[in-house]
């Protein structure tokens, strides 16, 4: 505990004491410049931490990981793409299947829920306290939301009273077996999906929300008196203005179905065909023991990602760097 | 206090020339506005000479030292911003004295002349206010305030008075004024505002599209402006353009003959000239005068603006008495022969 | 238009919808609402019940019998902070979480400051890498941070942790700054270099005292990350004497061990401060977000 204690102070004191241990020396070294110099060298000194930071923990990993990925399972020599073959193959195609249908469902699940949340929301006196309810699951962990959900997925052999709460309601409702939510393989991926959704729509939502806030209320007036119905106001007015936001909730959740880890770890762990990319990466690297394997599994994620990274800066760039 | 001197003064973005060789002396203790339209290159000169700008050639001289690669602080300088730059998160004091803080001033000292300012601006009561809790005035004051607790060599001012209303600028304009005499500093102010100029300045500089266009005292601009750009930049409203042609000592506009007593030093005739005669030089006359036709009447009160045309030619006319005219009408008008401005058309440069 | 047919116009909405019908949308409305929040809420409430209720009533009914008889015991808790070191995982969980929040914030600034408000070459570039690095998946990471730190013989300590926290964050707290820094007037910086002060200066005393809203949004969105992150500490800090509260519930439900109470009882411990958090500064978190969202 001690040892805790100490580490804590450690970090508190040195995160300040290395920005200022660069950048002090550093302002003093170029005082001796003139003025022009001083302008053109003070970024550098400036950005030299960050720069240190975002290069070691980004860059330098980037770059290793694309070389590990041609490499055997320790890394000794080269192999060519027998890793990327492998990672196509058969014993990785179901697990690139389930980040497919993450992909599709989770994204489109969570930006309906969270557009029909906000258009409600807008509408509510009390939408302030609404709001905190459908954000509380977005402060957990995904380990507590995991756990909370294993409980709310709770299997009894039927006839048996059931403690789970979603079996509770299907058997009272329906009168019919209760489900292995986690087990059965017809559900068990969307079971998971559901959990991300739960955790994912406060975020969803409150993005959303700006963007109801952010439509000009003479828009759907003109439009009301124009004699267009709540339905047609929604399709041809709501949608329309709000698509650019509604992008972006759909590719930040396409890129969070990509990387999906913490959930499938905790509530199967990969079992019953409910793996996904991330976790199998953390099996290969901790269980397997195989940098190379890991390592093309990450490049995977990387080349699945890039076209939202390359929209993403394209998007900033004709913004006008803003 | 001191002298500033600009020599030949250029800037230069992305190979684009913005402030073509300008060369302007200011007294000590002078006002100097430079006032021209947006874009002229007034704010990037003023700039320029608070180091806020990279100077790309020629040189800013301050008292007798060349300050171009002199960082801000060190020239000696205050500015006062059109947006007037207050720190929101400091009192007004704490604003007021955060240049002396920066020297590294005692506190006490910081305070004595904080309030000495604040005593000049009649901001005693507002000193531990912050920015956001004060009116447009009241801020504008202090971001002076600020500059005269430095006590610099020269003030510089970037348009600060385009941010408030038009009566409160007409006070604001005397306070500043009263300032400068009370002070004696040199101050640079910039404004787009001919007004501002000319009721202002010891001297004013023309500026246009990076050039400097007439240097002179307002009167001298207004009487004798250099071209036709200042000729129609200084007045209010503005100077009557009349193009035509020189001929036997006078202008004629089709058939029409104008006078003009001070003759060009060289024309020669049959030279295409614009004929300039300020709205108020303009007087009724019973018989002999041109025939101005009436367009629109507009009676401010204390004057008579007319707007018509004569030989088809846009003519607006300001006259001191009051009388009943109506669209259609033909007024009988003389030009003061004496106070007519002569321009090249080609050159645009005045020519008598 | 003319005054009567907009008279019409106007009119028409008036007399299809009657008030009867808006009264009905009006309750279809407040219901829908109701029934997404109660179905947000039940699985949090369900946690909070199942903490109180001893294992055998757990084994045998639903949490929702905790409303019919109610028998709260302690126990839970009581086991889960001594007997599973859910306890130890607290300070674990502060140790690495704290530092880590303030060094983000800490190195976000100062990125955002230069990149916002310096003229160099590069600026432009720098900025866009920020923009796609947000995006990486944290697992490219893993294999080269790991073989990084073991051949500096510092796994098993906070350091590579807090650095990995901090570099994934950077990033997103740059792009998140750079909005705020940017929009901060010129004006004000260059009358604050007109009156003598230093770019450190012009730092701390001018950018940083301005911008204490956005950089609490920072680090209440670093705080909740880094708290609530599995799989860095997981590899890092093991599952051992180190590990913080997510490592920590994660090994308890995996392994089974302490029964589900107990595990229910530290995952509630383990979410009690971000959820505090998030309600009592929802603000932030709430410009956080929509400050750091890629906008169409």
């Amino acid at each position: 505990m001690t040892s805790q204690i100490l580490q804590l102070v450690l970090g508190l004191l040195a995160m300040p004491a290395i920005v200022l241990a660069i950048i002090l020396p550093g302002e003093l070294a170029i005082r001796r410049f003139p003025q022009k110099r001083q302008s053109s060298l003070r970024p550098w000194i400036w950005l030299s931490p960050v720069l240190a930071l975002v290069g070691l923990v980004i860059a330098y990993p980037l770059a290793a990981s694309i070389v590990f990925s041609f490499r055997d399972a320790t890394a000794s020599k080269w192999v060519g793409f027998s890793n990327f073959v492998w990672a196509f193959g058969s014993a990785m195609r179901p697990v690139l299947f389930n980040n497919v249908l993450w992909i599709v469902v989770f994204p489109l699940l969570t930006a309906v829920l969270a557009l029909s949340a906000a258009i409600m929301l807008d509408r509510v006196k009390y939408e302030r306290i609404a709001r905190t309810f459908l954000i509380l699951p977005t402060a957990m962990s995904f380990v507590a939301g995991a756990v909370i959900w294993k409980m709310m997925y709770t299997y009894e052999p039927p006839m048996q009273p059931q403690t789970g709460t979603l079996n509770a309601i299907w058997t009272a409702i329906t009168g019919r077996m209760p489900i292995a939510w986690l087990i059965d393989r017809s559900v068990n991926n969307y079971a998971l999906i559901v959990v991300a959704v739960w955790m994912s729509i406060g975020v969803a939502t409150l993005i959303l929300s700006a963007g109801v806030k952010n439509m000009p209320r003479e828009l759907v007036e003109a439009a009301r008196i124009d004699g267009a119905g709540e339905w047609a106001i929604f399709r041809f007015v709501t949608l329309p203005s709000l698509w650019p936001t509604i992008l972006v909730v759909l590719t930040t959740q396409a890129i969070f179905s990509l990387k999906v880890f913490d959930i499938v770890y905790v509530m199967t762990n990969g079992s019953f065909g409910t793996d996904v990319i991330a976790n199998r990466m953390y099996t290969e690297l901790f269980v397997k023991q195989n940098l190379g394997t890991a390592s093309a599994i990450a490049v995977l994620l990387l080349i699945l990602a890039s076209p939202v990274i390359f929209m993403n800066i394209k998007q900033i760039k004709s913004g006008g760097g803003e | 206090m001191a002298n500033v001197n600009l020599r030949d003064v250029r800037k230069i973005y992305n190979q684009t020339q913005v402030i073509h060789g300008v060369n302007v002396d200011i007294d000590d203790g002078e006002f100097v506005v430079l006032v021209g339209p947006s874009g002229c290159g007034k704010s990037t000169l003023l700039r320029m000479i608070a180091g806020l700008e990279e100077i790309s050639d020629g040189q800013v001289h301050i008292g007798s030292t060349i300050v171009n690669d002199m960082s801000p602080k060190d020239r000696d300088i205050a500015m006062v911003f059109q947006s007037y730059a207050l720190y929101p998160h400091m009192t007004v004091a704490q604003n007021m004295g955060f240049s002396l803080q920066m020297r590294g001033n005692a506190k006490a000292e910081i305070r004595i002349e904080v309030e000495k300012a604040a005593k000049i601006l009649d901001l005693e009561a507002l000193l531990e206010r912050y920015p956001r809790q004060l009116s447009g005035g009241q801020r504008q004051r202090v971001a002076m305030g600020r500059a005269i607790v430095r006590n610099p060599q020269v003030f510089l001012f970037d348009e600060p008075l385009s941010n408030l209303d038009a009566k409160l600028r007409v006070i604001m304009r005397g306070e500043i004024k009263a300032l400068h005499q009370r002070l004696g500093s040199t101050m640079v102010y910039v404004t787009h505002d001919q007004i501002e100029a000319m009721t202002m300045a010891d001297k004013i500089v023309v500026m246009r599209d990076g050039f400097v266009e007439q240097v002179g005292s307002p009167l001298a601009l207004y009487d004798r402006p250099a071209n036709l750009f200042v000729a129609g930049f200084i007045g209010s409203p503005g100077m009557n353009f009349l193009s035509g042609r020189y001929a036997a000592g006078a202008v004629w506009i089709g058939d029409v003959r104008f006078p003009v007593s001070d003759l060009p030093v060289s024309a020669s005739e049959g030279r295409r000239v614009i004929y300039g005669i300020r709205p108020e030089n303009l007087a009724i006359s019973d018989d002999d005068g041109l025939p101005l036709v009436v367009d629109v009447i507009e009676p401010t009160g204390a004057e008579t603006h007319v707007v018509g045309h004569i030989s088809g030619q846009r003519v607006i006319g300001v006259f001191r008495e009051r009388f009943a005219t109506r669209p259609g009408d033909v007024l009988r008008v003389k030009f003061d022969p004496w106070k007519v401005h002569l321009f090249d058309q080609q050159s645009e440069q005045r020519i008598n | 238009m003319s005054a009567i047919e907009s008279h019409r116009t106007m009119s028409a909405p008036m007399q299809s919808t009657s008030k009867l019908g808006t009264r009905l949308k009006g309750v279809a409305l407040h219901t829908a609402v109701f029934l997404l929040c109660l179905v947000w809420f039940t699985p949090v409430l369900s946690l909070f019940v199942t903490t109180f209720r001893s294992e055998s009533d757990s084994s045998r009914t639903g949490w929702w019998h905790a409303f019919i008889e109610w028998r709260p015991v302690l126990s839970n808790y009581v086991e889960a902070m001594y007997l599973t070191g859910v306890g130890r995982s607290v300070v674990n969980s502060i140790v690495l979480t704290v530092p880590t929040v303030l060094g983000t914030v800490l190195f976000s600034a100062i990125g955002a400051f230069t990149l916002a408000r310096m003229r160099f070459r590069g600026r432009i570039a720098l900025f866009l890498a920020m923009v796609g690095f947000q995006v990486l998946p944290p697992q490219l990471v893993l294999v080269p941070m790991l073989k990084f730190f073991l051949a500096l013989g510092l796994t098993g300590t906070f350091i590579p942790v807090w650095i990995i926290e901090m570099g994934l964050t950077v990033p997103f707290g740059i792009f998140l700054l750079y909005g705020f820094f940017a929009s901060i007037p010129s004006d004000l910086v260059e009358a604050a270099r007109i009156d003598g002060a230093s770019e450190p200066r012009i730092f701390l005393q001018i950018i940083l005292p301005l911008s204490g809203a956005v950089l609490a949004s920072l680090a209440i969105l670093q705080f909740m990350i880094a708290w609530n992150h599995l799989l860095i500490p997981l590899i890092f800090l093991g599952s051992g004497s180190l590990s913080p509260l997510t490592v920590q519930v994660a090994s308890l439900a995996q392994t089974n061990a302490g029964g589900l109470n107990t595990l229910t009882a530290a995952t509630f411990i383990s979410v009690i401060v971000p959820l505090v958090l998030i309600v009592t500064l929802q603000k932030y978190f709430v410009r956080g977000v929509l400050g750091g969202a890629v906008k169409g």
